[in-house]
């Protein structure tokens, strides 16, 4: 049984008025999501002041949280809780591809890992927004979304790391050279930069702005999607369920209104700080 | 001179109090029939009236009418007399106002700052215009107005100095030793700042400053600005170009060292703008946190020494000290930091270049990447979507 029909057990349902959901991400996936994207608003949000620090701006959140002080403290918190997330995360992915010997974890088509059908399907993918071929048929994880992932884990040891350094310098000082203190500075900022740009103009159109998702994908929020959604979203990965007979292990629940409208509300209220940073960030930018 | 002047002063009015003593109650007995009319006044409107009490208790009660206004020897006397001719008996401070920046004042040059020549009383008296704590008061009756400042093209500095540590030092504690106007600008002698002889003069200035704050100066002249100046290198900061002249505030205090790295900044552009890069200036940009090391922290403020000196603070041998004052458990390592490192300089700072280079590269390739990639698919994927509903006859939005 893998970890989406684990999930799917007990809740299974026959369908609805709305129609058949299918489980997409477990509730630990989503905690580990919803954690993330806090933590992300947060450091993003004190980070960029830090970085623009002589922007006006950046000097009026920083006075309206009680000055530099505050900044940095909400910046290092949210750094703190982000690593326990990754670093759980690191430890659930340890449990089940060694502990329990979960198969699909490295390789196959329910990995994050790239594959050689990755490659195909982002060239499949170009051609058909040149109108040159077929929309490719996309497994459980699409390209995009492997690289959104993969940009995060090593932005995550990257931003994490230089931050670290910066924070407990005399100690990373003892092994590292003292240029190193000068370079730590560059990358957390040039790849926090990179991060927030990414994640608040591509991630947040790939994934919840497109049309297909218009204003936002709901499935890192309530864990199932619709069915006409899984089909035309993952359709390699539907035909495959349905082939096996193991489309309904997955079935899940129709998610509660009250779901919903909070993960709404939480959602709306994420995208619209994101993009009030992006626009920000790259006034900031472009005036420097 | 000056002594013989005083002694030739003293012997006079010794002189008159001995030989002339009973007149002088008549002669005021005279005048004042007419003048101790509190609203005797000229065609003018200007007060001819004077207070006989307080002029006897004035520094000048021994002298009769007559002594100053000499020219009225009888009565009734013309309407229009000779202004009083002060320098009859003050002739060394009339020599130095006749040089100074105040010779060509319309007004009573004595009058103006003496106050009213009725009741003149000695400066250490607090009841003279010129006693230290008045001397503010005094100046500032012109020197504290816009429409002055506009008319000679000079600061409206009154205001400036009340909220300066000086002003603050004189109208709140009543501090006698604060400086106030006239211990920096003189009194009868004050001279342009553009004036070699002023005290206020940009080569003169330490010692002016350094009359008070003589182990100040003394560091101040050990160090780079000093003897830059003492080279004759005009471009070189004095007191008043950090402190300012007369918003001089607590350097010590959160708000000066707030807003003081610019300070520096306005002559060491290039090391400013390295600073900026930093984590030390981000710190110090966002408010809040005083305690971010500001330029004079490490490389102090009045006894600067370049690096090569081994007594500097930012000396090679000197950093692991240095640095530690912030930053526990600095190492050798550690202060291989650079606190101006230049990541746009390939030649100064080679690993910092391409480091940043790359970051910018991978910054720039992915977004340029991904955003044509996107664009491309937002419009594909609409277009898709409206086929796909216009086949189930859905209505478009």
């Amino acid at each position: 049984m893998t970890d989406l029909e684990q999930a799917a057990d007990g809740s299974k349902q026959q369908g609805t008025a709305k129609g058949r959901f299918f489980m997409r991400f477990t509730r630990a996936q989503r905690y580990l999501h919803a954690s993330l994207f806090t933590t992300f608003l947060g450091l993003a949000a004190t980070g960029l002041p830090m970085r623009f620090s002589e922007s006006t701006w950046a000097r009026r959140i920083a006075s309206g949280v009680g000055g530099f002080g505050a900044i940095i403290f909400f910046h290092k918190l949210c750094a703190v809780v982000l690593t326990l997330a990754f670093l759980i995360h690191v430890k659930d992915l340890f449990t089940r591809a060694f502990i329990h010997r979960e198969k699909g974890i490295f390789w196959g088509s329910t990995s994050m890992v790239a594959n050689w059908k990755d490659a195909k399907d982002l060239f499949g993918h170009l051609r058909w927004f040149l109108g040159l071929g077929p929309r490719p048929k996309f497994g459980r994880y699409a390209y995009w979304e492997k690289f959104d992932y993969w940009a995060v884990f090593w932005g995550m040891i990257v931003i994490g790391f230089s931050g670290y350094a910066m924070w407990f310098a005399p100690f990373f000082a003892r092994f590292l050279p003292g240029w190193a203190l000068n370079a730590v500075l560059v990358i957390h900022s040039e790849e926090g930069l990179l991060a927030i740009l990414f994640i608040f103009s591509i991630h947040f159109v790939n994934t919840h702005l497109r049309p297909d998702s218009f204003p936002m994908d709901m499935v890192v929020f309530t864990g199932v999607e619709s069915e006409e959604e899984f089909k035309h979203k993952r359709p390699q990965e539907y035909e495959k369920l349905a082939a096996q007979g193991k489309l309904e292990a997955r079935l899940g629940e129709p998610p509660a209104v009250w779901l919903t409208n909070f993960s709404r509300v939480v959602g709306t209220i994420a995208i619209l700080i994101g993009l009030l940073l992006l626009v920000l960030t790259l006034s900031a930018y472009l005036r420097e | 001179m000056k002594t013989a002047s005083t002694m030739a002063r003293a012997i006079f009015v010794s002189a008159l109090l001995v030989v002339a003593a009973p007149q002088i109650a008549k002669a005021e007995t005279d005048c004042l029939s007419c003048h101790a009319d509190k609203s005797m006044q000229d065609a003018s409107g200007h007060s001819l009236a004077v207070d006989g009490g307080k002029f006897g208790a004035s520094i000048h009660g021994v002298l009769k009418c007559g002594d100053c206004h000499s020219t009225i020897k009888d009565y009734p006397h013309p309407d229009k007399i000779e202004p009083v001719k002060c320098a009859a008996c003050h002739a060394d401070q009339a020599e130095a106002l006749a040089g100074s920046v105040h010779s060509d004042g319309k007004e009573h040059p004595c009058t103006s700052c003496h106050g009213d020549a009725h009741s003149i009383f000695p400066k250490a008296d607090p009841r003279s215009a010129v006693y230290p704590l008045n001397v503010p008061r005094t100046c500032g009756a012109c020197h504290g107005s816009d429409a002055m400042a506009r008319k000679h093209g000079l600061p409206n500095v009154y205001p400036l100095y009340m909220d300066s540590i000086h002003g603050f030092a004189l109208s709140e504690e009543g501090l006698l030793v604060a400086a106030n106007c006239q211990s920096c600008h003189g009194s009868h002698t004050i001279l342009s700042h553009k004036d070699k002889q002023s005290t206020t003069y940009k080569t003169n200035i330490p010692n002016t400053c350094g009359s008070c704050h003589a182990g100040i100066t003394t560091d101040y002249e050990n160090g780079v600005h000093g003897k830059a100046i003492a080279a004759g290198h005009l471009g070189a900061p004095v007191c008043s170009d950090c402190h300012t002249a007369h918003a001089i505030e607590q350097p010590t205090a959160d708000a000066f060292r707030m807003q003081s790295t610019p300070i520096c900044g306005n002559c060491h552009k290039d090391k400013f703008s390295t600073y900026r890069d930093t984590f030390h200036s981000q710190l110090s940009s966002l408010g809040g946190y005083v305690e971010t090391a500001r330029c004079w922290d490490c490389h102090g403020a009045h006894e600067i020494l370049p690096a090569s000196d081994p007594r500097s603070p930012v000396a090679p041998a000197n950093l692991v000290k240095t640095c530690g004052r912030c930053h526990a458990g600095a190492n050798a390592s550690f202060v291989q930091y650079q606190p101006h490192a230049n990541a746009r300089n390939r030649k100064l700072n080679p690993a910092l270049y391409f480091i940043r280079l790359f970051m910018n590269l991978l910054l720039a390739g992915t977004l340029t990447f991904f955003v044509i990639h996107t664009i491309l698919w937002l419009i594909r994927s609409r277009y898709d979507q409206i086929k796909r509903r216009s086949a189930k006859g859905v209505k478009n939005d």
